[in-house]
Order: C-alpha cells, then sequence, then structure tokens
C-alpha cells in the first residue's frame, strides 16, 4: 500500500531523507514507517506524528493512501 | 472571520484599520484586543541575527481554522482575524497577529490569549534561528492556555 511520507524542521534532518511516497506491507504503523526508512536511527523520543493532518499519540495502524507527517514540538508565534 | 499565512512582510495596525473597514460594521463591537508577536534579537542568552519560519502547508491553515472555530464557541466573538509569517524573518519583523472584535472586553482579552497559547502549543510552525555559531531549530514549546487566569507561568 502507498504512504505519502513527511519530515519537517529537526525530524527531517535527523531522518536525513526527504519527504516521498512509498509502498509499504499491510498493516504498517507510524513508528515502523520511521524504523523501516530511516535507518540506524532509534525511534526519537520527542517526535509529533499527524496522520492526514491530524494528530495521533501512540502507534497508529496506516491505511492505504495515508499521509503521515514527523516533526518536533511546534514552535510558532 | 480570516486566517492566513504570509510570505512577506505585514504592518499589523495597518492590516487591523483595513480588515475592520472592509468586514466590520461601526456600532457591532465594543471591544478589539490584539496580540502581535515580534522577531527579538536575542533568545537563551544568545544574540540572534535572524530565523526561517517553517510549516506544514495543508495542517498548519487546517489547526489554525480548529483554534478560532474553538475561540468562537467559548467566547462570544464578532470577528477573528489571525495573520501568521512564514519564510525568512528579519529582526524587528511582526511573526504572529491576532486580533479579536467583541462586545465587551473580557470576551475580546480572554479569545485573544486563548488563540495566541493555542497556537503556540499545536500549530505546527518551526523556527530556526541564525546565531553567531551557526542556524539552530528553536526547541521550547509552550503548555497552551491556562485556565482560571493562571497564565504568569507562560512567557
Amino acid at each position: 500500500m502507498s504512504i505519502k511520507v513527511k519530515f519537517f524542521a529537526r525530524m527531517r534532518d535527523e531522518a536525513g531523507i526527504g519527504d516521498g511516497e512509498v509502498d509499504f506491507k499491510e498493516g504498517i504503523s507510524t513508528a515502523e514507517v520511521w524504523t523501516t526508512l530511516v535507518k540506524n536511527t532509534d525511534f526519537p523520543e520527542s517526535v509529533m506524528i499527524a496522520v492526514n493532518m491530524e494528530y495521533v499519540s501512540g502507534e497508529v495502524e496506516l491505511k492505504d493512501g495515508d499521509e503521515v507527517a514527523f516533526f518536533p514540538p511546534v514552535t510558532g508565534g | 472571520m480570516l486566517i492566513e499565512i504570509r510570505q512577506k512582510a505585514f504592518q499589523p495596525l495597518t492590516e487591523i484599520e483595513a480588515y475592520e473597514r472592509a468586514f466590520l460594521s461601526p456600532g457591532k463591537f465594543g471591544a478589539t484586543a490584539s496580540f502581535v508577536g515580534t522577531m527579538r534579537d536575542y533568545n537563551d542568552g544568545e544574540s540572534v541575527q535572524g530565523m526561517t519560519l517553517e510549516h506544514y502547508p495543508g495542517m498548519t491553515e487546517k489547526h489554525l481554522k480548529i483554534i478560532c472555530d474553538t475561540a468562537l464557541e467559548r467566547w462570544t466573538i464578532v470577528d477573528v482575524l489571525l495573520l501568521h509569517r512564514v519564510g525568512k524573518i528579519d529582526i524587528g519583523d511582526p511573526i504572529v497577529l491576532v486580533a479579536v472584535w467583541t462586545a465587551h472586553r473580557g470576551d475580546a482579552f480572554d479569545a485573544c490569549r486563548f488563540i495566541m497559547e493555542d497556537l503556540k502549543s499545536k500549530a505546527p510552525f518551526w523556527k530556526k534561528e541564525s546565531v553567531n555559531s551557526g542556524e539552530r531549530w528553536v526547541e521550547n514549546n509552550t503548555d497552551g492556555y491556562a485556565e482560571n487566569n493562571e497564565q504568569e507561568a507562560i512567557k
């Protein structure tokens, strides 16, 4: 199944890879997307995750066509 | 209600005046509260030369709308204007403008503060500062709007 993956701010630096659309096995979770794509790096403790532009907490199972984004705590304003 | 992400510098007072003239009727509001966040030349004990503000296109606008809609449900509000810069920010540039028009001052003050605090804790923006040693991501997050006026701890 196809998942859009995005990284923002410090998490983009940590991941060291750009955004993209990636094929994964059925039932992959948000954390597994990170550990599959980002080699030799532990899943970051301070990461925030959004699926289809909504915040999620913990590991969430993804569906075909989902967009998952990894980013650090926000610092706007 | 107007919510906009701006790539270029804006003048907050000009924006408030223009929005009020275009969209608000005289006599229909009795209070206007506004907040402007401005780029400092120092942070965390270091001199700062400038900043780049990144956002998540689509998600940022969506969550700013949710924040303003929540304020509209909680307080009696006539109108809201929210502008936020992204891209390269120079020292002294306004970063964010929140303006709230209401009948009475209490709703205006409280809703303006709520929108600002919720924005700082939930809206996906990230600051990267230019300092003497190079560039650094700003890491300090805030907890959001504090109920019961316990705002003293919030910077």
